[in-house]
């Protein structure tokens, strides 16, 4: 019975410690993902902005957040930013719209090699981190309001009677929600729209898609209002729960890239679990389990060490490293996106 | 009556012109057939004629409408519809999903032509929510016939719809185009296999080095000497 | 207008640039960034040969730059030998173990067939590699760093003078290239490009945590240098004497001696810092030009017309199969040896090493700007484009400040606006770099001084 409670114990440490902020973390990187890989599926080119639109997006998400609070208007227990985010979307689909006729069209038209493309995608990376800076400063930023917590570790222990908490924090679980509302939509657009298909069909074969009379000028614009759309819910999404910083958001654009690519890139599935992929391996891998052993094993095989594979400080570092034996051992990723 | 025509037609990449004064034309009802040795330019008359590559000099004439300076997707509204070669279906979408997308123009109800087409390709109707790209060759090619026959074309072309399958599977695609062909569609088709080509062929071409060697009838092309000796190897 | 008339024209305007900022702010200043605009010019010859020779993109600038400063201070720095008594043993022992093991893991990929056993084997040694590490690395990690840490705390290094690390930090960055391009190069474009952006990244962090190497973020400063200090040089006499020369007019028009010795005084302090930054002009031009011709040199061989063809000419380069791969590894080490060696001088320079200020904006992607801008293919245009970009960066600052003023002078001095604007002016140096890369990449895809036209 004792061993029991251990065991709970353990799950609940681990639960706590490990798989509620991964799964958050990792559906704030698929969020992310998804937007990468729906550009490069249709325009196909790495877009190096993408990290600088989700501050972008956040940005105006902030912005609108605060107009809102100045006129007292907030949603009680839930964070304010929620009401800001549609019009978030739609300033930053404009926005989006707007870099695409005076920047990528050109080049489009032009059939330049994607690499022109992604040069170009940094200068835009340059202007939009240049704007966001310029706009709302360097500096963190919280833009969080309502409630906390849904439950806090001390309210779980004294519940449960456990000696390990669980915290749920409700942008936690804000965040599973708008991802699952998210990725349903998006998947039903994609599957089950005359649109959606269209735009699969060109991603997959763009000759043959021109050939069957898809206008590629509309599938090019309903796919940046889609990117603008899910960097703006991502970034939204990962400010809340964390805070809002400029530089981490261009930090963030790797472990973005490497979602996409693990999941293989072009496949939209696969951004979503490239996304979980990397947050769990950046956190289980860098979680030290000593705690975690002595409730599961008998007292005399305790560990003495941390029992962690590696040092918090390579936490962000490990995406790169799963990017790059990825890109090395099968560049293609899970789903067998597209290579090169 | 011709339906389908490109005049005098000059193309090429570049500097280099591929074909010179080439003139290609197919009625509706009726089977065109262009042959000709490796490089003669087959593919290319079939790009031209659906402005994939822009004309040096020439017209293209369909339905009594010059569309020389038209885009391939116009072309498409007009009526045209392409198999090409290689990738010539949605290998990440189900066979139903690739022949929707061939409708993709259309505005009407297309049950009725999808229901034709799983007539004619019964095989497609098993497999319609399989993915295309696990079809076998054979297979493939009868989604591509069928994704450029859901726009309810008046002309089709193919470019060489045999490539690669198996002599069983070659004649029972015939068969289907010829059946396609008695609805009263324009088919314009560009092959290697110049003798059963020829064989269902009411217009024959010979292309070589991108010029008119020899036109008629596919059945006087078959018993033409010099054509028999050039390529149908004896 | 003929290419020649073009870049002499090109280099006499960023020339009467850097006199201006020499007359209207400070020749100190000028030189600062002179010295600056020299080592982006070798940074961005050093990305030209990557991308404008062969196509290759690397976007991994940062990295290269980073492992020269880790040669500057092991070669400039003397060996801790305490840290070496209480953890050199382990961290041997721990060299071998990788060594060995990464062996291990490559026969076990070359002679094992079965995919499950292979997979096996290896995971096998990774956690036996592990295993150990933790017995030997760990330990003497620790050990090592706790050896008077707010000094040392690392194995330091040859104790050579810092000028040879210029030649180190190439071979350094050109021994990592070989690996990275074995590993990365058979990937194309996109996945190459970000392929090497996380890779800058790895080796960042590495520097930044594995502190037994150089401290990490405790930074290590005071790097020794290969020119005079200040302080000594206004002790000398020989520069004292030269320095009341030059300005004998300016000082024979006073008479009061305390006054003139005063003048004399700061007169020498200012020449001193000048001197001393002339001292490294002259060092960095003179490894400017040595690159610049060897460059040159190999761009007009039969090696760099090959290259171009790879480059232009996508069948030529399938036809040449594995061979291209093998080309571009050699480019890929070349171009990364130059940025290597760019980046032990700016370190030099700088005269420490702060791995926390490497990041990929000013590292990696403003040398790529300076490549397209300047002209990807030409060796004379990355050098310009190395000199004006840098110019305008640090330049771009004053400039935003000074229209963000304009702009905001009709608003009163305590408007909320106008503080909020003119502090984020500096941020405008990242919006006019975005905006001169796309205007070039628009209007001017060939760069300033486009890649001369060559018939093969």
């Amino acid at each position: 019975m004792t061993y029991l409670i251990d065991v709970i114990n353990a799950l609940a440490l681990l639960s706590n410690f490990v798989i509620i902020p991964a799964i958050a973390y990792g559906s704030q990187l698929a969020l992310g993902a998804l937007g990468i890989t729906l550009v490069f599926g249709i325009l196909r080119f790495a877009n190096f902005s993408h990290g600088d639109l989700m501050a972008f997006g956040t940005m105006i998400t902030i912005l609108i957040t605060w107009l809102f609070q100045s006129y007292g208007l907030t949603l009680g227990v839930f964070p304010t930013a929620l009401i800001a985010l549609p019009f978030a979307i739609i300033i930053t689909a404009l926005f989006c719209v707007l870099i695409e006729k005076t920047v990528y069209r050109f080049y489009r038209l032009q059939k330049s090699p994607p690499v022109i493309l992604l040069i170009a995608s940094i200068g835009v990376m340059f202007i939009i981190n240049a704007i966001v800076r310029v706009t709302i400063g360097p500096n963190d930023r919280r833009f969080f309001d309502g409630e906390k917590f849904i439950i806090k570790a001390g309210q779980f222990k004294e519940i449960t009677g456990l000696n390990e908490g669980i915290a749920i924090k409700s942008t936690q679980v804000l965040t599973l929600i708008v991802t699952i509302i998210t990725l349903l939509l998006l998947f039903w657009f994609l599957q089950k729209t005359r649109t959606g298909k269209s735009m699969r069909a060109f991603s997959d074969n763009e000759d043959l898609a021109l050939l069957s009379g898809v206008n590629p000028d509309k599938i090019v614009l309903i796919t940046w209002i889609l990117a603008a759309a899910l960097a703006t819910i991502a970034g939204t999404l990962y400010g809340l729960d964390k805070s809002f910083k400029p530089f981490t958001y261009f930090m963030i654009l790797l472990p973005i890239f490497a979602s996409a690519i693990v999941g293989g890139i072009g496949s939209p599935i696969g951004a979503v679990v490239g996304g979980y992929v990397i947050a769990f391996s950046e956190i289980t891998l860098t979680y030290a389990y000593k705690k975690f052993f002595i409730y599961l094993l008998p007292e005399n095989l305790s560990p003495t060490g941390m029992v962690q594979l590696l040092s918090t400080d390579y936490k962000f570092a490990i995406s790169f490293i799963i990017l790059v034996v990825v890109l090395v051992l099968r560049p293609s990723g899970i789903f067998r996106g597209k290579t090169l | 009556m011709t339906y389908l025509s490109g005049k005098d037609m000059t193309a090429g990449y570049g500097g280099a012109d591929i074909i010179s004064n080439c003139s290609i034309e197919v009625s509706k009802g009726e089977i065109a057939v262009i042959v000709g040795p490796n490089g003669a330019g087959k593919s290319t008359v079939m790009k031209a004629i659906l402005g994939m590559i822009k004309l040096k000099t020439g017209k293209i004439i369909l339905d009594g409408n010059n569309i020389t300076k038209e885009s391939p997707q116009l072309r498409v509204r007009r009526g045209m519809a392409f198999v090409p070669q290689n990738k010539n279906v949605f290998t990440g979408m189900t066979v139903q999903e690739n022949l929707e997308m061939g409708a993709h123009l259309r505005e009407d109800d297309i049950k009725e032509t999808l229901n034709q087409i799983y007539e004619l390709f019964p095989v497609l109707k098993e497999k319609k929510l399989q993915l295309a790209g696990e079809l076998s060759g054979g297979q493939r090619q009868q989604v591509a016939v069928g994704r450029a026959m859901m726009t309810k074309p008046s002309a089709l072309m193919l470019d060489e719809p045999t490539a690669g399958v198996s002599p069983i599977v070659m004649d029972e695609l015939f068969e289907r185009i010829i059946e396609i062909k008695n609805t009263g569609v324009a088919i314009l088709i560009v092959e290697q296999n110049a003798r059963q080509a020829l064989a269902i062929a009411d217009q024959g071409f010979v292309l070589v080095n991108g010029q008119n060697k020899i036109s008629g009838t596919g059945s006087s092309l078959l018993s033409n000497n010099e054509v028999r000796r050039s390529f149908l190897g004896g | 207008m003929s290419d020649s008339f073009k870049s002499t024209l090109a280099f006499t305007i960023m020339a009467l640039l850097l006199f201006a900022v020499g007359i209207f702010q400070s020749w100190s200043l000028s030189l600062t960034i002179l010295n600056l605009c020299l080592i982006s010019a070798i940074m961005s010859l050093g990305v030209n040969i990557q991308w404008g020779y062969a196509g290759l993109i690397n976007i991994g600038i940062m990295g290269f730059a980073a492992l020269g400063g880790l040669a500057a201070v092991i070669v400039s720095q003397s060996p801790v030998v305490e840290a070496w008594q209480v953890g050199g043993f382990g961290m041997i022992v721990s060299f071998f173990i990788i060594v060995f093991g990464v062996l291990i893991i490559i026969v076990i990929r070359k002679k094992i067939h079965t995919i499950m056993l292979k997979r096996f084997f290896i995971f096998l040694v990774i956690i036996l590699m592990m295993i150990l590490l933790n017995k030997f690395y760990h330990p003497a990690v620790s050990a090592i760093e706790s050896v008077n840490p707010a000094k040392t705390g690392f194995l330091g290094g040859l104790g050579m003078p810092i000028i040879i690390s210029w030649f180190i930090g190439g071979l350094l960055a050109a021994g990592v290239a070989w690996v990275i391009g074995k590993v990365t190069l058979s990937l194309r474009s996109d996945y190459l490009a970000i392929a090497t952006l996380g890779i800058s990244e790895i080796i960042i962090a590495i520097l930044k945590h594995e502190d037994w190497l150089a401290r990490g973020v405790k930074n290590v400063t005071g790097l020794p240098r290969p020119v005079p200090y200040e302080v000594n040089l206004q002790n000398t006499e020989w520069f004292i004497n030269l320095v009341e020369k030059i300005n004998i007019k300016s000082l024979d028009r006073i008479i009061d001696l305390s006054e003139k010795k005063d003048l004399l005084r700061s007169l020498v302090i200012e020449s001193s810092s000048i001197f001393v930054k002339l001292c490294y002009s002259g060092l960095i031009v003179i490894v400017l030009l040595i690159i610049l011709y060897l460059s040159n040199r190999a761009l007009n061989s039969p090696w760099g017309r090959m290259m171009r063809a790879i480059r232009d000419n996508e069948e030529a380069a399938n036809a040449m199969g594995k061979n291209v791969v093998k080309h571009h590894l050699r480019v890929f080490i070349l171009g990364s040896a130059v940025v290597g060696i760019a980046g032990a001088m700016l370190t030099t320079l700088n005269g420490q090493f702060t791995p926390g200020s490497y990041q990929p904006l000013r590292f990696t992607f403003l040398i790529w700007i300076m490549v397209i801008v300047g002209g990807s293919g030409n060796n004379l245009g990355a050098v310009l484009g190395g000199f004006f970009i840098w110019f305008l960066w640090i330049e771009a600052e004053p400039i935003s400040i000074f229209f963000m003023n304009l702009l905001t002078s009709g608003l009163s001095e305590s408007s909320f606006l106008k503080s909020h604007l003119t502090e984020s002016a500096p941020h405008l140096r990242l919006f006019i770099m975005g905006f001169v890369l796309l205007l070039t990449l628009r209007f001017r895809p060939k760069g300033l001084l486009p890649e001369k036209v060559r018939r093969v």
